[in-house]
């Protein structure tokens, strides 16, 4: 395959020829989101007319991020890395009891 | 190539709901309701959920408005607030409803919106001259924009206001005697209020105008406490319709007969078959309401 | 001589849990309203949360359940919703989650929300035709060069400096992150040829010639610019990726 930095108009001819041909394989491009039912694709941010859990604190807590008083730390699968500027990302799930 | 769109054909277009149990539409079940052999007597959907340009809950709803009757309910035009209606999401709700000629079309005595935040909760209004004044304009710009009547929910509310000067069925009345709409009875809400506030769910339904309702509303609500530790209830939509609400079911349907009635489930949405035995439920009941000799025209007379 | 509440007050003590609730609610008989006015305040706060975990899936999944409810806590009360259509919601997601130091380490989650906004955008886009291989295929070979094509609505595409696209892909699948290098840069491409949304990670230069496509330029304009943005650039693997996503719904007419 060229690796021209100028493409002429038959380069791209023969690049659409090739596209169609099949010729190429798309080996970097990963596979589509894999197909969901006809209909039972989950809707995000739907509105409804359901109260929510009535008196929990999740409304009414004043506990806010303030520095150090942010207690809470991702604990999902958030994926290990190193980042330029000294944070470093943990090796593993991070536990609770880190401080943030 | 992937599937392309299709031209809408909606063998359902303007279908009046019929007197039967009909179920909120859930797009994880849309699969289930079009292979069922019970066939549900109309679906019901959110019309925020559909005031996207295109996409799955177009193709879904498409595919309902093919098969059964459809009922639109909006939960976001603010029909209380202060401020004037937001326009822009009138004519979203004018383009739902055109485009898919729904049964009935109904919308909350509540509001969501002030100084252009939403807060997405329906909020409770002050039952006074001045907010009536103001809800009957609000409901005759929009019967005017849709070109149609749309019915009003009476609300669930959890506090009440000093500055009320009449009744919760009084203002309902008053709204409907202006502007003519029709009323949707949202059981549950009444028997969520009547507990909330320390009154009798049957004396409210007596005072009610039911000679105005065209749609009733069951769903569940989960218990609660307030302030003082006594039971609050919450219109939760997350269970069964609560043995009581049924009761005040029977009740109504005893009095007025068959109306399309619609069982709610928005949260901790179980399987299909869970939601079609509380439509089978108010099926019953209808039948039962309907008498041996009693038609929807008959009713509409004693209406 | 009763109080009145407007809904400036009412709001006021809605968003604010250290306002009281407003003067002249009440409960039945004398009783205390604060906590009834708090099943307001929970409808809301909690209502918006839920649906920010359903458009950020992925991001929820990476922070963790309780984390995202914390942390959307505060999302919410600095952005509160303007429009009542909740799949509008979280737009400004992306620039909290560059700025929130607990994150900070995560650096690649402000794309991880951006690829999930883009899903939802291309969710509820407009439905159209694709321009397909066959379309491309008769356009006439001397036309080629000159070729112009409307973007689908739905196309959406994302430059990350680290591998956002295949952490999102992978997070929402529920695979195992283990074998990704979150610091591998990744360009992305959302559609939404018929009605399943798709995400892909992009060739290298085919972020440089897709936008250059969306842009009205030519398709042998777009070639040169991604090819002198990328020496890798390939141009058949980028027209078949292109194909694929149905990135594009017709030719654009000339201006």
């Amino acid at each position: 395959m060229s690796k021209k930095t100028i493409i002429g108009a038959s380069a791209v001819a023969g690049a659409v020829a090739m596209a169609l041909s099949g010729a190429t394989v798309v080996a970097t491009t990963t596979g589509a989101a894999a197909a969901e039912k006809c209909y039972g694709v989950s809707l995000a941010g739907d509105n409804d007319c359901a109260a929510g859990p009535g008196t929990t604190c999740a409304g009414t807590s004043t506990v806010d991020y303030q520095g150090n008083a942010w207690t809470s730390v991702p604990d999902g699968t958030c994926l290990t890395m190193d980042v330029p500027g000294d944070r470093k990302g943990s090796l593993e799930p991070l536990d609770r009891d880190l401080p943030a | 190539m992937p599937d392309t769109p299709q031209p809408t054909q909606c063998s359902y277009g303007g279908a009046a709901i019929p007197p039967r149990a009909g179920a909120g539409l859930k797009t994880a079940h849309v699969d289930a309701i079009l292979s069922d052999s019970y066939r549900i007597g109309f679906l019901e959907v959110h019309a925020e959920n559909y005031m996207g340009d295109g996409g799955p809950p177009h193709r879904a709803l498409d595919a309902i408005r093919e098969n059964f009757p459809l009922s639109v309910h909006g939960v976001g035009l603010s029909i209380g607030s202060e401020g004037g209606l937001d326009e822009t999401h009138v004519a979203r709700l004018k383009k739902v409803v055109d485009r898919y000629e729904p049964g009935l079309v109904s919308e909350h005595l509540a509001w969501s919106t002030h100084d252009n935040s939403y807060y997405n909760d329906l909020l409770p209004v002050p039952y006074d001259e001045a907010t009536l004044a103001r809800v009957c304009r609000h409901i005759e710009h929009v019967q005017e924009a849709l070109g149609r009547q749309i019915l009003l929910e009476n609300p669930s509310t959890y506090v009440q206001f000093e500055q009320s000067t009449m009744s919760e069925t009084d203002f309902i009345r008053q709204i409907a005697v202006r502007t003519g709409c029709g009323l949707l009875l949202d059981i549950n809400n009444v028997f969520v209020s009547a507990t909330n506030h320390g009154y009798e769910p049957l004396a409210y339904l007596e005072d009610f105008p039911l000679g105005r309702v065209q749609e009733i509303h069951l769903a569940g609500h989960a218990p609660d406490v307030d302030d003082e530790g006594d039971v609050i209830l919450i219109d939760s939509h997350d269970r069964p319709v609560d043995d009581r609400v049924w009761g005040l079911y029977e009740t109504v349907t005893g009095r007025i007969g068959p109306v399309p009635t619609l069982i709610e489930w928005d949260a901790d949405i179980p399987e299909w078959p869970i939601l079609r035995k509380e439509a089978m439920m108010a099926d019953r009941i209808l039948e039962a309401s309907a008498g041996p000799d009693a038609s929807p025209r008959q009713r509409a007379a004693r209406g | 001589m009763q109080t009145t509440v407007s809904n400036r007050e009412f709001t006021t003590a809605l968003s604010d849990p250290d306002t009281p609730a407003p003067k002249g609610i009440k409960g039945p008989d004398r009783k205390k309203s604060a906590k009834r006015f708090d099943i307001y305040r929970n409808n809301v706060v909690v209502g918006l949360i839920d649906a920010l975990g359903e458009i950020f899936p992925a991001v929820a999944r990476l922070v963790g359940e309780q984390f995202f409810r914390d942390m959307a806590r505060l999302y919410i009360r600095a952005n509160p919703p303007n429009s009542p259509l909740l799949f509008r919601y979280g737009r400004s997601m992306p620039d909290f989650l560059a700025t929130f130091e607990p994150v900070a380490h995560l650096a690649y989650l402000p794309d991880v929300a951006r690829i999930e906004l883009a899903w939802l955008d291309a969710f509820h886009a407009a439905d159209t035709s694709c321009f397909s291989a066959a379309d491309l295929g008769a356009v006439p070979e001397s036309e080629l060069d000159d070729l112009r094509l409307t973007p689908h609505p739905a196309s959406r595409i994302i430059r990350s400096r680290w591998a956002a696209v295949s952490i999102v892909s992978t997070t929402r699948s529920g695979a195992s992150l283990a074998d990704i290098d979150p610091t591998a840069p990744e360009d992305g491409l959302v559609t939404r040829p018929g009605y399943n949304v798709q995400l892909r990670r992009l060739p290298p230069g085919t972020a440089t010639f897709l936008q250059s496509l969306i842009d009205g330029a030519r398709l042998a304009d777009a070639a040169e610019a991604a090819g002198r943005d990328c020496t890798e650039f390939d141009l058949p693997l980028a027209l078949r990726a292109m194909l694929e996503a149905g990135a594009f719904s017709q030719r654009r007419e000339e201006a």
